[in-house]
């Protein structure tokens, strides 16, 4: 298939990310856009590896474009390892000022 | 002839001595203190010029040398004293009517407060080390230092009662037009160092350096020198300060604006005579503005009320004959004049001042008369003086005026004629002055009539000196129509001119006058005098105070032919007016404007920015988010980063 799709979708993807992060007040709802941001760098990652992938006349020598296929491992680590501090932080905010809007860092203003 | 050279150069630093005592000690010194050591030093800095003199007369001329001022491949300014005639003869006249003019003062300034009394003789030393420095200064650079000098202290005495603000004017007024002359000055000595590469005398009037200068720049080296000339030595269209600066103590007019300052003019043209007599343009402007202003002056003091305002004008005028004699290269009758009128110039305003403080400060003539029967001493000076500068034979006043006025005749007769006018209206103010002030009835208060006195010794000592200079002073230089070689003064200076004479000779030779001719000229300006003489003593000797107040054309000389009202209307108000404008315009709008608006826009800037820290935390994540974007936008279009 055209790898413009692909291109298309995940940058639908990852600007539908980003503005969740700027405008819902939500904490989890940022987090889910998070998420969200990075799944769409996955799948550009590996639509990407597919674009490249060579013949397996080439794979003799050991240059071949799956290494993207490797990164996207290496993202979900990270994703789950964030989610999980993310969240512990979360919940600690709950318990002090019993609610999870992200508007109350504003009070830096002072 | 090695002592001169070691002991020359403690002429000028005895004065400085002085000033440094008075001056930095005056809170602490009393006025006798004060008063001897300001004198003596002075008389010191005589005796030594005597001796200088003396041994110059035996024929040693030295050139001193002392240090480099300047000393670079293109140009190298030493500081020079040059002992020769010319300097050595102004030296004594200098220091001698100095010393005099030193002691008159520690009786005329004797009312002043102890402090103001040691800051005025540290003034005067100041001053006369700085003529002392301009007369004997071996290059135009030593001349010009010694030139701001005196300008300087001129500002300082003539203001010297500074609590009034109509003192502190005239002072002003006569710094600046100092300052305007010496622009010419300084122009002509840079235009000399281009063309000729050194300041020195010895090495300018050399034939190698005259081959370098064309016949133009001659010319315009010698007009910007007459320029500062002008300034200096009062004559048109600089003279305008010279009469206010009577406002000065009577000592001050005496020493500074009769005897030396006014001098450093001719002096300096003297000096340069050879670069005069190579450019005939500038002689002839040289003869007509002085003529001219000797005229003008004249016209002026026929209807001046104050009795130091007439000699003021006076001055100017005698000046304007200087120059006039500089004008037609009589250069050793000018330098005689300038002798000749340092003492009977001295003389009256000396006399004026013992008239001044018997009236009790009062110096308008329609309030004094018949102060001869008061005054004995001051009354037979005054008279000697009055007769000196009328040019009266045998005083010395008419064998330096004859002398100018007989080589004005060889240049052109027309100079003569309005040279002798001149010397008749010299004449007649001269004694409506004395007519007024000293015949008659008195025209006083009566408070005023019991205090006239006659002055004490130290005031009527100088004025008999200085009378019997007046008197006897112009033997050194009897023409030669009277005996032959017995001007003697002429001699003395003959080495001085004589590269000057040698080039008049051979390049614009006209045979002198013979004898006849000069008896005539002699006997008409002499008769013409007395003439004028004794109307103005008739007219002046039953002066009545009368309320007229001049119409026509007396009311134009009373208000001395309104040049000051010109120099304001033409020069002084367009000049504010300008000044007022940049002030306004490009000072307040523009270039503080400049200067504050980079300051608004700081702040403006500053206040806007300040909205970016909100605080919110969105607002910076969504900057963070605008970054990088950005980043990327241009990482797409320039390959190199």
């Amino acid at each position: 298939m055209d790898i413009k799709a692909y291109i298309a979708l995940s940058l639908t993807l990852f600007t539908t990310g980003i503005i969740g992060v700027l405008v819902r007040r939500n904490a989890i709802i940022v987090f889910m856009c998070v998420e969200l941001m990075l799944n769409a760098v996955n799948l550009l990652l590996v639509a990407f590896s597919k674009m490249h992938a060579v013949s397996p006349a080439a794979k003799a020598s050991l240059t071949y474009a799956s290494d993207a296929q490797i990164f996207v491992f290496f993202i979900m680590i990270v994703a789950a390892a964030e989610v999980s501090v993310g969240l512990a932080i979360i919940v600690m905010m709950y318990r002090n000022t019993h609610s999870i809007d992200v508007n109350f860092l504003n009070r830096l203003k002072n | 002839m090695n002592n001169v050279l070691q002991i020359v150069w403690l002429i000028p630093v005895l004065p400085l001595i002085g000033f440094l005592i008075n001056g930095l000690f005056r809170n602490s010194l009393s006025k006798s203190v004060a008063g001897f050591v300001g004198s003596a030093v002075i008389f010191a800095s005589f005796a030594l010029s005597i001796f200088v003199f003396l041994q110059v007369k035996g024929g040693n001329i030295h050139l001193a040398h002392y240090f480099n001022l300047i000393n670079i491949d293109a140009l190298r300014i030493g500081f020079d004293f040059k002992i020769d005639q010319l300097s050595s003869l102004f030296l004594l006249i200098i220091t001698g009517v100095g010393f005099l003019i030193h002691v008159y003062s520690t009786s005329y300034m004797h009312e002043e407060p102890s402090k103001d009394f040691a800051k005025y003789f540290a003034y005067l030393n100041l001053f006369v080390f700085s003529m002392l420095l301009l007369v004997m200064g071996g290059n135009y650079i030593i001349m010009f230092i010694g030139w701001e000098g005196v300008g300087l202290c001129s500002y300082l005495l003539i203001g010297f009662w500074f609590r009034n603000n109509d003192y502190t004017n005239a002072a002003k007024k006569a710094f600046i037009m100092n300052r305007i002359g010496d622009l010419g000055f300084l122009l002509a000595v840079f235009w000399l160092i281009s063309k000729v590469g050194t300041v020195s005398y010895d090495e300018v009037f050399s034939a190698t350096s005259l081959a370098k200068l064309s016949a133009t720049d001659i010319t315009g080296i010698t007009l910007l020198f007459f320029v500062g000339a002008t300034g200096k030595s009062a004559q048109i269209p600089l003279y305008t300060w010279l009469p206010d600066a009577m406002a000065g103590p009577t000592p001050v007019s005496a020493l500074i604006h009769a005897a030396t300052m006014v001098t450093a003019g001719i002096y300096m043209i003297a000096r340069s005579s050879i670069l005069f007599s190579m450019a005939p343009a500038t002689q002839c402007v040289i003869a007509i503005v002085g003529l001219s202003t000797a005229i003008l002056a004249a016209t002026i003091a026929l209807k001046q009320n104050d009795i130091k305002k007439v000699l003021a004008y006076s001055t100017v005028s005698q000046l304007g004959y200087m120059f006039l004699g500089l004008g037609v290269g009589a250069y050793t009758g000018a330098v005689f004049h300038v002798m000749t009128h340092a003492f009977f110039k001295a003389l009256l305003f000396l006399g004026a001042g013992s008239v001044i403080h018997a009236m009790g400060g009062e110096q308008d003539m329609r309030n004094m008369g018949g102060l001869k029967k008061h005054m004995k001493i001051t009354h037979l000076t005054f008279l000697l003086g009055c007769i000196a500068i009328a040019g009266i034979p045998p005083f010395s006043g008419f064998f330096s005026k004859d002398e100018i006025l007989a080589a004005a005749f060889e240049a052109s007769p027309v100079y003569w004629i309005i040279g002798v006018a001149g010397a008749m209206m010299t004449a007649f103010y001269m004694f409506r002055l004395y007519g007024m002030t000293f015949l008659g009835k008195f025209r006083g208060t009566h408070e005023q009539e019991h205090h006239l006195h006659e002055s004490p010794a130290a005031i009527t000592f100088p004025l008999i000196v200085l009378a019997i200079l007046a008197v006897f002073g112009g033997f050194v230089g009897i023409p030669e129509v009277f005996a032959h070689g017995g001007h003697k003064l002429g001699e003395f200076l003959a080495p001085v001119f004589a590269q000057t004479n040698a080039y008049v000779s051979s390049h614009h030779a006209h045979e002198a006058l013979s004898h006849n001719t000069e008896y005539i000229l002699m006997g008409t300006s002499v008769l013409l005098a007395l003439v004028a003489l004794s109307y103005a003593i008739n007219k002046y000797s039953k002066y009545q105070k009368t309320e007229t107040v001049s119409t026509g054309f007396a009311k134009v000389l009373e208000n001395k032919w309104y040049v000051d009202e010109l120099y304001d209307a033409v020069i002084v108000r367009p000049l504010r007016s300008l000044s007022a404008f940049f002030n306004n315009v490009v000072e307040k709008r523009g270039i503080d404007g400049l200067v504050n608006g980079v300051g608004k826009a700081v702040n403006y800037g500053g206040r806007q920015l300040r909205w970016l820290q909100s605080g919110q935390v969105g607002a910076y994540v969504l900057l963070m988010v605008i970054g990088m974007l950005v980043l990327f936008i241009i990482q797409f279009f320039v390959k190199n980063i």
